[in-house]
C-alpha cells in the first residue's frame, strides 16, 4: 500500500508551474549561459541554442512530464518504479535509479552554493565588501571556502552557513508539496523582480563605467559580442554541443525531479501545455534577463578583453561584489543582496525539487512518512555533501559536479528517450502527452521525439565521451580520415575516467610542494568517485528490496 | 552596439518574452479539471 502522505496533491496550475519553473531556473541560468555563449561564438550561440529548445528541450519536457503523470496513476512518485511501470524488463528500474541518485548527490554540492549567496547576501547587508578592491574580493572568496578561515567571525563559517542551508531545505520539505509551492509563489516572482533591477542596470549602463584603468570599458561591447550573429560558428560542432548542453542543463531534465513533480498531477490534467509554459518561463529568466545582467555589467566595468578571459562560475562571487561597489555603498548593498538573493532563490527552489524523488521512493516502498522522508534526505545530504566542504580546493566539489551533474544527466535522459518513443512506443506515448491536454501538440513533434531527441542526446553523450583534443573538431576528422587517429581531449569522459589530466599535470611538475598537493587531489577525486559508486549501488539495493517486498505483498 | 546585434538581441528577447506570456495567459485562461488542485477545492467550499 503506497502511503496515505504520498497522493498528497498539488494546490494550484500557477503553483505547479511556477514550482517547475523553479526547478529549472538554477544559477546556471545566470552564470552558465553567459560562459557558453562566450566561449561559443557569442551570437553565433543564439541560433543552435535556440535550435535545441525546441527540438530537444521541449521534447524531453513532454517526456517527462507524461512518463511522471503516467507513472502517478500506478502510486509511483519516483523514477525506478516510473520507469518500471513503462516496460516489463527489470533492468528499467536500475535506470530510474539516476533519478535518485543524481538527485542526492547534485543536492549535496549545489546545497554548498546555495549557502555561499545566503552569506554573501549577509555580508552584503553588513557592507563586508565596502572599500574593497578586486583582488581582495577575490581573495575574500578564497578565505571563505578554505574552511577554518573565518570572515564573519564565525569559526567555520562556510560549515555553518552550509548546515543552514540544509536545515531551511529539509524544514520545507517536511511541510511536502505544500511548501515546496509556498517558497516557488515567493522566490519566483522575488527572483523576476531581483533580475529586472539588474538587468535595467545593465543595458543602461553603456560606457559610464570606464576607467583610466580599463578606458575602453563597455557595456554595449559586451552586448554586441553576445548577439552579434557569426555565421561561420554554425558549422562547428562545438558550438552544437555545447548548445545541446546547455538546453540540456538548464532545464533540468534527465534528473528524474520534473517526473517526481508530475507524478503528482491528475491523470486527466494538461501536461502538454503546463510543460512547454515552464519551460518557456526558464527560457524568459536564461535568455532575457541571464543575458542582460553578467555580460553587460563586467564588460562595462572592467573591459570585454577581461570578460573573455575570465568568463565562467567564479564571476558571480569573485567579481560581482566589486562591481557593485561602484554604485556607492547604499545602491551597492541593494544590488548585493538582489543578486545574490536572486541566486538563493534559484538555488532553493531547484534544490527542494532535488529532495522530492527521494521522499517519493520512501514514501512510496518504505511507508515512511513525510517528515522522516525529509530529515533522511537532509541527513544523506549532509554526509554526502561535507566532503565537497571540506575538501573543495582538492576536487572533491567538481568530481560531484562532472559525475553527478553532468554524465549522470546524459545518461539518463538518452535511456528514457529511448525507453519512451521505442519501448513504451510512440503512439502510446503521443496518447499521453496529449491526454487532457490544453494545447495540440503539433504533429511534427511525433517525429521530433521518435528521432531527433533521442539522436542529439546520442550526440551530446558520443561527443562527450570521444571529446577531441581543444574541442576542435575540424582537425579531428582531418586527422580520423587522413590516418592519424583521434586524439581525445582530457575533458573527454574516457580521458577523464583515466584521470589523465591530473596524471599529465603531476609528470610535468617539478616543485615538491605543487607535486604533494597533486597527489592529494588524486586521492580525494578517487575517493569521491568510490563514495558516489557506493551511494548509486546502495539505492539499486535498496530498489532491489523494493521490488522485492513489493512481490511479496503482490504488487509486483 | 552594431544594428544587427541590436536587432537579433530585440527579436529574440521580445519573441520568448512574448511567448513566455502567451503560454501563462493561456494557462490563467484555462479552467482546471474538478479535483485537480486543493486550493480550487477550497475555494468550491
Amino acid at each position: 500500500m503506497a502511503n496515505k502522505e504520498s497522493t498528497q496533491q498539488w494546490g494550484s496550475r500557477v503553483g505547479l508551474i511556477l514550482a517547475m519553473a523553479g526547478n529549472a531556473v538554477g544559477l546556471g541560468n545566470f552564470l552558465r549561459f553567459p560562459e557558453q555563449a562566450i566561449q561559443n561564438g557569442g551570437g553565433a550561440f543564439i541560433i543552435p541554442y535556440i535550435v535545441c529548445f525546441l527540438v530537444m528541450g521541449i521534447p524531453l519536457l513532454w517526456i517527462e512530464w507524461s512518463m511522471g503523470r503516467f507513472g502517478g496513476k500506478f502510486g509511483h512518485h519516483s523514477t525506478p518504479f516510473i520507469l518500471d511501470t513503462m516496460d516489463k524488463k527489470r533492468l528499467w528500474k536500475y535506470f530510474g535509479v539516476f533519478g535518485i541518485f543524481t538527485n542526492l548527490a547534485v543536492a549535496a554540492y549545489y546545497c554548498y552554493i546555495e549557502s555561499w549567496t545566503l552569506s554573501y547576501v549577509l555580508h552584503s547587508v553588513l557592507g563586508t565588501f565596502n572599500g574593497m578592491n578586486q583582488i581582495q574580493v577575490a581573495h575574500f572568496f578564497d578565505t571563505y571556502v578554505t574552511i577554518g578561515k573565518s570572515t564573519f567571525g564565525i569559526p567555520y563559517e562556510a560549515v555553518v552557513f552550509y548546515i543552514i542551508c540544509i536545515i531551511i531545505n529539509t524544514s520545507i520539505l517536511a511541510k511536502g508539496l505544500e511548501g515546496v509551492e509556498k517558497v516557488a509563489k515567493i522566490g519566483m516572482p522575488l527572483l523576476l523582480m531581483f533580475g529586472a533591477f539588474l538587468a535595467i542596470r545593465g543595458l543602461t549602463l553603456g560606457t559610464s563605467g570606464a576607467t583610466a584603468a580599463h578606458p575602453t570599458a563597455s557595456a554595449w561591447a559586451g552586448l554586441n559580442f553576445l548577439w552579434t550573429p557569426q555565421p561561420s560558428s554554425l558549422t562547428n560542432p562545438k558550438v552544437w554541443l555545447a548548445a545541446a548542453g546547455q538546453i540540456f542543463f538548464t532545464l533540468s531534465v534527465g534528473m528524474g525531479t520534473v517526473h517526481c513533480y508530475a507524478a503528482y498531477v491528475k491523470s486527466n490534467d494538461d501536461i502538454a501545455l503546463n510543460a512547454v509554459s515552464a519551460g518557456f518561463m526558464n527560457e524568459f529568466v536564461e535568455i532575457v534577463l541571464g543575458s542582460l545582467i553578467v555580460i553587460p555589467i563586467a564588460a562595462g566595468y572592467l573591459g570585454l578583453g577581461w570578460l573573455k578571459q575570465h568568463a565562467g562560475f567564479g564571476i558571480a562571487f569573485q567579481t560581482m561584489p566589486y562591481l557593485f561597489s561602484h554604485w556607492g555603498p547604499f545602491l551597492a548593498a541593494v544590488a548585493g543582496v538582489m543578486w545574490f538573493g536572486l541566486l538563493f532563490f534559484a538555488g532553493i527552489t531547484s534544490s527542494l525539487a532535488m529532495g522530492t524523488p527521494w521522499m517519493g521512493f520512501m514514501q512510496d516502498e518504505f511507508n515512511w512518512n513525510r517528515k522522516k522522508g525529509a530529515w533522511s534526505f537532509g541527513a544523506v545530504v549532509l554526509l554526502l555533501g561535507l566532503p565537497t566542504v571540506f575538501f573543495y580546493n582538492l576536487g572533491v566539489f567538481n568530481e560531484y559536479d562532472y559525475w553527478a551533474g553532468t554524465v549522470s544527466l546524459v545518461v539518463f535522459a538518452l535511456a528514457e528517450s529511448i525507453l519512451f518513443a521505442w519501448i513504451f512506443g510512440m503512439d502510446k506515448g503521443w496518447k499521453e502527452i496529449n491526454e487532457g491536454g490544453d494545447i495540440k501538440v503539433p504533429d511534427i513533434y511525433k517525429f521530433i521525439i521518435k528521432f531527433i531527441t533521442p539522436l542529439l542526446l546520442l550526440f551530446v553523450f558520443i561527443g562527450s565521451l570521444f571529446k577531441p583534443l581543444n574541442n576542435n573538431w575540424t582537425t579531428a576528422f582531418h586527422n580520423l580520415f587522413t590516418g592519424n587517429g583521434w586524439a581525445l581531449d582530457n575533458s573527454s569522459i574516457i580521458k577523464q575516467i583515466m584521470q589523465s589530466g591530473l596524471k599529465e599535470k603531476i609528470a610535468a611538475a617539478t616543485d615538491p610542494s605543487m607535486i604533494h598537493h597533486l597527489h592529494q587531489v588524486l586521492f580525494y577525486t578517487d575517493a569521491a568517485r568510490i563514495l558516489l559508486t557506493t551511494v548509486f549501488f546502495g539505492i539499486c539495493a535498496m530498489v532491489y528490496v523494493a521490488y522485492r517486498k513489493r512481490v511479496r505483498e503482490g504488487r509486483a | 552596439m552594431n544594428a544587427t546585434a541590436l536587432t537579433l538581441m530585440i527579436v529574440v528577447q521580445v519573441s520568448v518574452t512574448g511567448i513566455t506570456g502567451y503560454f501563462f495567459w493561456r494557462v490563467l485562461k484555462s479552467p482546471p479539471e474538478p479535483d485537480s488542485y486543493t486550493e480550487d477545492k477550497k475555494e468550491e467550499v
